[in-house]
């Protein structure tokens, strides 16, 4: 392990769900005690801790150090849509690539069961009474629903409607497929929020909520968090053989944010973001697309599954269809995508989902995945984009020990 | 006494043809439908307001069945491509269908009335309709 490489030591999520009992600091608490655990160190070994909680309000990092320990460390509350969790994540390798720190705590959490629909605004209360333009368009009243949407159902639909304008072959049956596939995964995972195997038709003649995403090709909003302990490869050859052993090293560790494209402020563009990330992240780690032996990619809604087999390089450009009408992406294909269930069966409570689908790959990696363990699992991918933009991708690959 | 009109954003241009505008950054011509600062492809200060042509083609589309409080559905909330400027609107004046609505669909500016304030003012919307 070369000195500037970094591992996760330790890794935990909670299981995602309800828990009407328990709030944002019970979570990540947990997640926190668990990783710490699972890496066999304490608060006392951190030097950094990094915390991210959306919905939230601010200081989640210090609430969470004040029920499992305060050492005086530096905190970083960090909020970036959907990528919190990644980059959470990302500023603890930093630090420590930085030399501030040998090891340092990501964790995000969210509690999200039960708030519907995200990224809609309400019909304005003063509609009718008087017309007079604000903000930066000027206008009388709000917008949402005159002038297109802004909900995530919606834009994520026309993310992949775009894609099938482009491409062709992108129908209503597809998109449900695809999310057929990751609610059949959730079946094996005991931590997903829903375990429930769906099947087409069930899925297509559910609630319709933004054509072509019914309900169950939407991200399950639920509670939950996860938490990593990451290490410097220095520290890590003075630690135990069998944390060695279960250390997994993080090849690569990218965020970006979208740069300008014609179009992008209209429609956001998740696209171009994640295929810089994704070539700047097989360049890091010195692995290829071909190489990935299970992938936990953002499929907030099953629109946007199709489009990051694309932007992932998983397939062809263009070719993201027939790349999962031949069965690639499920867990017996060439690469599966999301065995996990994904956010539309395991759920996506925001700020811990870009912890939780590193949990998952490092899970494989490790072989410690029980009966949806990917057998021989040596490199994996993780990825999350947020809107606005943020995506964040790492690379994970399997200790050499 | 006659009625007075408002745009329901300030990029709608009413009148005998009612026509949307965009600021076209003089150094790049990147074009954006906002009050800018500066511009998000080239960073130069300034713009000039230029029309955007009334006919497009739907790039992209979603019918909007689940809404906020408040907004009515279906909608069917969509990217126009006008010539090469892209386009955020409804489709409007055709049935809320994966049937009717199409990728690729031909489309033409179309206005509306939101209705009378208090003080007599009408506000006008936009949307696209099938051409």
């Amino acid at each position: 392990m070369a000195t500037d490489d970094i591992y996760i030591l330790g890794i935990n999520m909670t299981k995602f769900g309800k828990y009407p009992d328990k709030d944002t600091v019970d979570l990540a608490a947990e997640a926190v005690i668990a990783a710490l655990k699972d890496g066999q160190v304490t608060m006392k070994d951190m030097g950094v801790m990094a915390a991210g909680c959306l919905m939230g309000q601010g200081g989640i990092g210090q609430m969470i150090q004040k029920q499992v320990g305060q050492t005086g460390i530096p905190v970083y509350n960090v909020s970036n849509a959907c990528a919190t969790g990644a980059t959470a994540l990302r500023t603890v390798i930093m630090a420590i690539k930085a030399g501030e720190c040998d090891m340092g705590l990501a964790v995000g959490v969210e509690k999200l069961a039960g708030v519907g629909l995200l990224g809609a605004s309400p019909a304005s209360k003063s509609a009718g009474k008087e017309w007079k333009p604000s903000g930066r368009y000027g206008s009388v009243q709000n917008v949402d629903g005159l002038i297109g949407t802004a909900n995530m159902p919606g834009t994520f639909a026309q993310v992949g409607m775009e894609y099938g304008h482009k491409y062709g072959g992108a129908t209503f049956e597809l998109f449900a497929k695809i999310s057929e596939k990751n609610h059949a995964h959730s079946t094996l995972n005991p931590l997903a929020a829903y375990n429930k195997r769906m099947t087409l038709d069930e899925i297509m003649n559910d609630i319709m909520i933004a054509y072509p995403n019914t309900r169950p090709m939407c991200s399950a909003n639920c509670d939950g968090a996860a938490a990593a302990v990451l290490v410097s490869g220095t520290k890590l050859k003075t630690l135990s053989l069998e944390q060695q052993r279960r250390a997994v090293k993080v090849s690569a560790s990218v965020l970006t944010s979208d740069p300008y494209q014609e179009a992008c402020q209209i429609l956001p563009d998740v696209n171009t973001l994640t295929k810089i990330a994704a070539k700047q992240a097989y360049e890091q780690a010195g692995v290829s697309p071909s190489d990935l032996n299970l992938v936990e990619l953002h499929d907030c809604f099953a629109t946007a599954e199709l489009v990051h087999y694309d932007n992932l390089m998983l397939c062809e450009e263009g070719g993201a269809v027939d790349f999962f009408n031949s069965g690639a992406t499920w867990r017996d294909g060439k690469t599966p995508v999301n065995v996990s269930g994904g956010l539309e069966s395991k759920g996506h409570p925001i700020a811990a989902t870009g912890i939780a689908n590193v949990w998952e790959v490092c899970h494989h990696l490790r072989g410690e995945a029980g009966p949806r363990q990917i057998e021989g699992a040596k490199v994996g991918l993780a990825h999350v984009i947020g809107l606005g933009s943020a995506c964040g991708i790492h690379i994970l690959e399997k200790s050499a020990l | 006494m006659t009625m007075t009109q408002i745009p329901l954003v300030d990029y709608l241009v009413l009148g005998d043809k009612p026509h949307l505008t965009a600021n076209e950054c003089t150094s790049c011509g990147a074009r954006f439908f906002d009050r800018r600062n500066a511009c998000a492809a080239c960073f130069a200060e300034e713009f000039k307001t230029v029309a955007i042509q009334n006919e497009g083609i739907v790039r992209a589309f979603t019918i909007v069945t689940f809404a906020a409080p408040g907004v009515p559905v279906p909608f069917v909330a969509a990217v126009i491509d006008c010539g090469g400027t892209s386009v955020r609107a409804n489709v409007i004046n055709v049935e809320a269908t994966p049937e009717k609505v199409s990728l690729g669909m031909k489309v033409r500016l179309a206005t509306y009335s939101l209705g009378t304030d208090d003080h007599g003012t009408e506000a006008i919307g936009f949307g696209y309709e099938p051409a």
